[in-house]
């Protein structure tokens, strides 16, 4: 199998702290890749990272063969990553299917002369934009809600929501930053299921944080574990969950 | 020697500038919130004074003490009235009622004072100073704001680093929601930086209008403005940024009045001020700021 | 079924709106046929269209692109400059209806080109600051527009910073811009009719460019620019395409103010911050992002003031407290509390009886 995402010794420091510390991580294509590690551990500095919201001191990121290492965030998302946020950044006067339309715009293209005069192309893009985003919102349960304020959502749905627009933009690789955080344990199953079918469906790759190493096990096929900003193991996820240093970096001495 | 006594005579209008601003970057740095009605604040002072000594004939220190004490209360009140309610709002609904309270004090002056211009008797009876043998004249007026501007700015450091409110100030401006769980009361530390603000704005009035002595419902509009650019320009927040400000913005002014052109003046001031925000967008003396993703 | 509800939406949306205006402009015209409206309210026609055109392209960078600007009075003084000049230098040459036209689109080009100069260094800038380097831009546009002269003769165009003299105009020479006199003599071509066209037009290009691929990218950066930028939406692009388009359609409300008066001359009433700000207060009233509203706004609070003429001395004191009051209502936490409660009690009640 090719590797998705090749990251080879990624550092990162803010005013002398190190946040993130020669970090290496290879995920194949189709994987689903958890990253765990106590709070504080950096984990979503390596997704700012991965996406170009900080800039890396050192190290390489390749996605699918492509060097993104130091590129706009935007350049990364037009290149195929996509994530989600941990605490959730919808657009939150928009309706919910105009979320999901908003991914599909690198997409779906018309000028703004176009969609101001509103000449032929616009009603063919807008048309198969609202089908796409339909399309996506049937996946995630979301269909019936489509002409709600995304802030009106109940918090597991704009969970949901945030996946969906993600999707939208068509990565190869998806991250996302504590998917079931705030969920309880009926709506964290069903999200699991969830990013299982998304996978299947999209033949995605996926790379997951998340606090709680339960639910990682139930689903991820490998982990990297983060502690103080390094790795401190990582492998197939029953070898690392059974590895004495990461039960005592969770537990503590 | 003229280039002197233009930098001087900038340095007081800084000065003038400088205790305004710090009103402004107060009240910012602790309510969040742009005080755009401030600048009414100096034109009430003004007005003030005005009565106690021209109208009523009492002497410019009752005029001083009043002006004082009416900013003061003037200051709470607005605070207590129109913007606490809005506490929790949009930046830009306390914008638009800041606007609003700024509208009310102009035309409530424009009523009671009527639209022509007062002429304001300097409440400063100092002696010009001569210096290099009566080359470089100093107007009592300069040399009184320029104290003050000095005395304002060690009182508030002062104030700020060594009382129990000023460290109540700074708490509350660095965590509101901390800060309340500190058990400060955070309504009262924001009505005392009124409080103090506003006063310090009834000082600016006395001092500009003594410099300045035309008076109408409008005096308090420009000053108000370019004293606001002063704080942004040394970083709002920032009470050395203020008085760094404040200080730059008005040799700038007063140069560019005497060496380019009185009319592109303002001008100048405002680009320096873009300029400065360009090259550092949180102005001289600013923290960067920056998102938590 | 689908066609059915996008007709809904068109009545209920945009068609509403220009129906309003079309309305409007249709019984004001009865009214001016018939003689039933008063020379000072004809007087108000054009700034009413000003005053809309200037609040719905506001609203575009206020409303939809979440940008506090306190400066479009600068761009609708350089667009009226640059219309009432073309105007002037072309006077008695070419048909006057055909020349104002020109001028508009002189005014919006002009205009729009000062929003990308500005919004390039501006647009990097945030919430607080960007106001107030809005402002001071404002204040440095009309600065300059009161140092400038130029004037034409034989020998062409002369152009100072200092004084007429300085032109140096040769014999039949013409001063065209009279520093802080401003331009005179420009044709008074606006009209109602045109003012109501400009602002049809202002309000179906807003309308369209919100409801399109391009406004939704502006409102989703609006919302959050982090997440905009996640998903590949170029925030500088679509915050400069607003704000200069903003910025072209307040050149035209420049050109048409410009155009129904004889002198024009960039003082602190028209172009300076009070205006912008008194635009602000437009679009805030009127609801911020709501484009009907900022019509509505602009409207009801120009004829206000004129309206409360009897009370001359009082009408911007209860503009004033208008103002305080409305902002305090609408934006309150305890009264947006109150309301709701008030709206629940409604909804129980309504519920009991049904019941």
């Amino acid at each position: 199998m090719a590797a998705m995402l090749e990251v080879k010794n990624l550092s990162i420091s803010f005013g002398g702290l190190k946040a993130v510390d020669g970090f290496d991580v290879t995920i194949e294509k189709g994987q689903l890749y958890g990253l765990i590690g106590p709070n504080g551990a950096g984990k979503t500095t390596v997704f700012n990272l991965l996406t170009g919201v900080y800039k890396p001191d050192t190290g390489s990121i390749v996605l699918d063969g492509k060097n993104i290492t130091g590129k706009k965030t935007i350049e990364i998302n037009q290149s195929g990553i996509a994530r989600t946020f941990q605490n959730i950044r919808l657009f939150k006067e928009l309706t919910v299917l105009d979320n999901v339309k908003a991914g599909l715009h690198n997409h779906y293209k018309y000028s703004t002369l176009a969609g101001i005069l509103r000449l032929p192309n616009y009603y063919k893009a807008e048309k198969a934009m609202d089908e796409k985003a339909m399309e996506l919102l049937k996946v995630f349960d979301l269909e019936q809600e489509s002409h709600y304020k995304a802030s009106n959502l109940p918090y597991g749905k704009q969970r949901k929501l945030e996946i969906a627009r993600a999707l939208a933009t068509e990565p190869k690789l998806l991250l996302l930053d504590e998917p079931a955080a705030g969920m309880n344990p009926n709506e964290t199953a069903e999200l699991m299921e969830t990013i299982r079918f998304v996978r299947k469906e999209f033949n995605m790759t996926i790379l997951l944080i998340e606090h709680d190493m339960k639910l990682v096990s139930g689903i991820c096929e490998k982990l990297t574990v983060l502690n103080f900003g390094q790795v401190l193991a990582s492998g197939d996820t029953s070898d690392v969950l059974n590895d004495p240093q990461v039960i005592t970096a969770y537990l503590g001495e | 020697m003229s280039f002197m006594s233009y930098l001087i005579s900038g340095i007081s209008l800084g000065s003038v500038y400088a205790i305004i601003a710090l009103g402004y970057t107060m009240v910012y740095g602790i309510a969040k919130m742009l005080n755009f009605a401030h600048g009414d604040i100096i034109m009430v002072g003004g007005y003030v004074v005005f009565i106690v000594t021209s109208t009523m004939g009492m002497s410019p220190v009752v005029g001083i003490l009043a002006a004082v004490v009416v900013c003061t209360i003037l200051g709470v009140t607005v605070e207590r009235v129109a913007y606490r309610p809005l506490r929790d709002a949009s930046p830009l609904a306390v914008l638009i009622t800041a606007i609003g309270v700024s509208y009310l004090l102009q035309n409530l002056a424009l009523l009671l004072f009527g639209a022509d211009t007062k002429s304001f008797t300097s409440v400063i009876t100092m002696e010009p100073l001569k210096l290099a043998g009566g080359q470089l004249l100093i107007s009592g007026e300069t040399i009184v704001t320029i104290l003050s501007g000095i005395i304002v700015m060690i009182g508030l450091t002062l104030f700020i680093n060594k009382t129990k409110t000023g460290q109540a100030m700074l708490a509350v401006s660095e965590d509101r929601g901390a800060a309340t769980l500190m058990g400060i009361n955070v309504n009262k530390t924001i009505s005392v930086t009124f409080a103090i603000g506003s006063a310090l704005a009834a000082v600016a009035a006395v001092l500009y209008c003594s410099a300045y002595p035309a008076l109408t419902s409008q005096t308090g509009a420009m000053p108000g403005i370019k004293a606001f650019v002063a704080a942004v320009f040394g970083g709002i927040g920032s009470i050395p940024g203020a008085m760094i400000g404040g200080i730059l913005l008005g040799v700038i002014e007063n140069l560019s009045k005497a060496y380019i052109s009185s009319q592109l003046s303002d001008a100048i001031v405002f680009s320096v001020l873009i300029i400065v925000l360009l090259v550092r967008p949180t102005g001289i003396m600013g923290r960067k700021i920056s998102e938590k993703v | 079924m689908k066609m059915a509800k996008a007709k809904k939406n068109f009545w209920q949306g945009s068609g509403l709106t220009y129906g309003m205006v079309i309305l409007a402009y249709i019984l004001v015209e009865i009214a001016l046929k018939t003689d039933h409206m008063s020379s000072l309210m004809e007087g108000l026609l054009v700034p009413l269209c000003t005053y809309s055109i200037l609040a719905v392209s506001l609203n575009l960078v206020v409303g939809i692109s979440g940008e506090l600007s306190l400066g479009h009075a600068g761009f609708m003084c350089v667009g009226a400059f640059s219309g009432a000049l073309f105007s002037k230098i072309m006077k008695g040459s070419i048909d006057p209806t055909v020349s104002l036209v020109i001028a508009i689109l002189i005014g919006a080009a002009v205009a729009a080109v000062f929003g990308i100069l500005i919004g390039i260094p501006v647009l990097r800038l945030r919430g607080d600051y960007l106001a107030i380097v809005t402002l001071a831009f404002g204040e440095i546009i009309k600065n300059i527009i009161n140092a400038i002269y130029l004037g034409r003769d034989v020998n062409g165009f002369h152009f100072s910073m200092k004084s007429e003299i300085e032109l140096g105009l040769g014999e039949g020479g013409e001063t065209l811009i009279k520093g802080a006199q401003g331009i005179t003599g420009t044709p008074q071509a606006s009209t109602f009719t045109i003012g109501v066209i400009l602002l049809l037009i202002t309000l179906f290009i807003v309308m369209n460019l919100v409801n399109s691929r391009t406004g939704r990218a502006i409102m989703a950066i609006r919302d959050n620019r982090i997440a905009a930028e996640s998903i590949g939406l170029n925030v500088t692009k679509y915050k400069l395409l607003a704000f200069s388009v903003s910025a072209a359609l307040a050149g035209v409300a420049g050109v048409l103010y410009a155009h129904n008066l004889t002198t024009l001359a960039a003082l602190p009433k028209n172009f300076g911050y009070n205006q912008s700000i008194m635009i602000l207060v437009f679009v805030v009233l009127g609801g911020i992002g709501n484009i009907r509203g900022s019509v509505i706004a602009a409207v009801v609070l120009t004829l206000l003031p004129e309206l409360l003429r009897g009370l001359n001395n009082y009408r911007m004191l209860i503009y004033a407290i208008v103002l305080i009051a409305l902002m305090l209502f609408n934006s309150s936490p305890k009264a947006i509390e109150m309301r709701e409660r008030a709206a629940e009690w409604f909804k129980k009640k309504r519920q009991a009886k049904e019941a």
